[in-house]
């Protein structure tokens, strides 16, 4: 029943976010400070990562099809094709749900407890729509080209492994990024990590939003943000390869 | 002027407002006092609008505003100013920012001109080349001053102010009672001003009202509590040996 409570407050709470802004011009300016906090910042720790994972996910390859009945450039094929499907939409995904939820959950949270929200209210704005929408917005817009980026650096941290360790030559590695390419496989992962931002984002806000108490319940909402939007984002992970690749 | 009929609020099923009757004059000071955990906060923030109350009316200039519906309030809400107890300023703005904030949200004005708005605000709550400094750059005093000044910067016609203050040294504390006093006057407002602190009481204390468990116990003016036979009033009121002192060489002893 507590679960009802809360996807129905959630629901709610989504009806005041899209609700007509006060002023579009600072919804706008706000949006543009959102894209640069929560897209821009985080552009290092996606590219650090994605350029590991291509590393390990290419060696790793190597290693299990090291048989002369496998053709070389699979290793390239299946490094692109896991990087496209899962690693790029779903992995980063799980990694912004740590780094952007918990930065919008602890922020909005401390709005809350130091009634700077309530002054917001007050003050006769929609509070909910002010601290909301443009963080929506922001990492809805930017999360796919944080994506598109992790893909590129991924398929280069696998090419830098897998030549420099020896397990295949760059005309392997070339040939099989290319081999049996489905552009569509982008286009999947590029609707996953909007839908992704877009949990991420509004269950962040929703914990945040409805912090009561000090400093320890904000913690505790922090938390929560991660772990909830981490258990969404699988769930839809599930949902949507039904619904875009069945 | 702001009226209160009948008001009741709980919290999971514990009564905090017991049905609450009272009336805030225009151009004065209004003061809500009593213990902590009384529920003047709660009486205060529902009267706002911050809590749903579960009967009655508050009535604002003949307007109920508790009936309104979300846009209609949100319209209202213009109109109303607070000072939180914290001072609730926005923490990734400047003192200018903050105090600037209303009138960009709502209002046309050019940047020229919303500058010079907000300059005059802080101006008149005399702080002066702080502009660019951000809320934790500043003391506890300056931050409720600017909170006054971002409070009063879109002219309100209602002043509400939660325990103005709390973790102020005395002198500050009577700089932030005259500023309050002196903008209800200069503005017309209608001021609500939560408080327990005595100073502020015989200070600015136009109309007092001692909430006690919940329920409005005593209502009159600051030089009435003298005369008061209200024992809960009384042991509120005089419970340190400088209010005793200062009742027994007001009734002569």
């Amino acid at each position: 029943m507590r679960l009802f409570y809360h996807i129905g407050k959630y629901f709610l709470l989504l009806f005041r976010v899209f609700a007509k802004p006060e002023k579009f011009k600072i919804y706008y300016r706000e949006t543009i400070k959102e894209i640069e906090k929560l897209g821009l910042n985080s552009i290092w720790i996606v590219a650090v990562i994605s350029v590991f994972m291509g590393a390990v996910i290419t060696i790793q390859t190597a290693y299990n099809t090291d048989n002369p009945m496998y053709p070389k450039y699979l290793i390239g094929l299946t490094a692109r094709d896991t990087l496209l499907l899962e690693f790029s939409s779903t992995i980063i995904a799980l990694i912004l749900a740590g780094k952007i939820g918990s930065n919008i959950a602890s922020e909005i949270g401390t709005m809350r407890i130091t009634e700077q929200i309530d002054a917001l209210e007050i003050m006769g704005v929609n509070s909910a729509s002010y601290l909301i929408l443009p963080r929506i917005i922001a990492s809805v817009i930017f999360t796919p080209f944080l994506t598109l980026m992790s893909m590129i650096i991924g398929i280069f941290g696998g090419w830098v492994a897998g030549v420099s360790t020896g397990v295949m030559t760059t005309q392997d590695y070339v040939y099989g990024i290319q081999y049996a390419f489905i552009p569509y496989y982008i286009v999947y992962a590029l609707i996953k990590i909007a839908i992704f931002a877009f949990l991420i984002t509004t269950i962040s806000a929703y914990h945040g939003y409805y912090t009561s108490g000090g400093s320890l319940e904000v913690g505790k909402s922090s938390t929560k943000a991660v772990v909830h939007s981490s258990i969404f984002i699988l769930l839809f992970n599930v949902i949507l390869t039904q619904l875009l690749l069945s | 002027m702001i009226e209160v009929k009948n008001i009741a609020k709980s919290f999971n099923g514990v009564p905090v407002l017991k049905n609450i009757d009272v009336l805030f004059e225009k151009g004065k000071t209004n003061l809500i006092i009593g213990q902590s955990g009384s529920g003047k906060t709660v009486l205060l923030k529902s009267i706002v609008g911050l809590h749903d109350i579960e009967q009655g009316k508050v009535i604002f200039d003949g307007t109920v505003f508790n009936e309104l519906n979300f846009k209609d309030k949100k319209e209202m809400r213009k109109q109303i100013g607070m000072l939180f107890q914290g001072g609730a300023l926005f923490d990734s703005a400047t003192v200018e920012e903050n105090v600037m904030y209303p009138l960009n949200m709502f209002t046309e004005l050019t940047h020229s001109e919303k500058r010079d708005r907000a300059n005059e605000c802080l101006k008149r709550v005399n702080i002066i080349n702080a502009n660019q400094l951000y809320p934790a750059e500043i003391s506890g005093g300056m931050k409720k001053r600017v909170a006054i000044a971002r409070a009063i910067a879109l002219n309100p016609k209602y002043l509400f102010c939660d325990e103005p203050n709390s973790g102020l040294d005395p002198q500050t504390a009577i700089l932030i009672d005259d500023l309050i006093k002196e903008i209800t006057v200069e503005y017309n407002m209608t001021t609500i001003v939560n408080t327990h602190d005595m100073n502020s009481v015989m200070e600015i204390g136009d109309k007092v009202v001692f909430i006690y468990k919940g329920a409005k116990w005593w209502e009159g003016t600051k030089d009435d509590i003298f005369d008061s036979e209200n024992e809960e009033l009384n042991n509120f009121i005089f419970a340190s040996k400088l209010s005793q002192k200062i009742r027994d060489l007001k009734n002569g002893h």
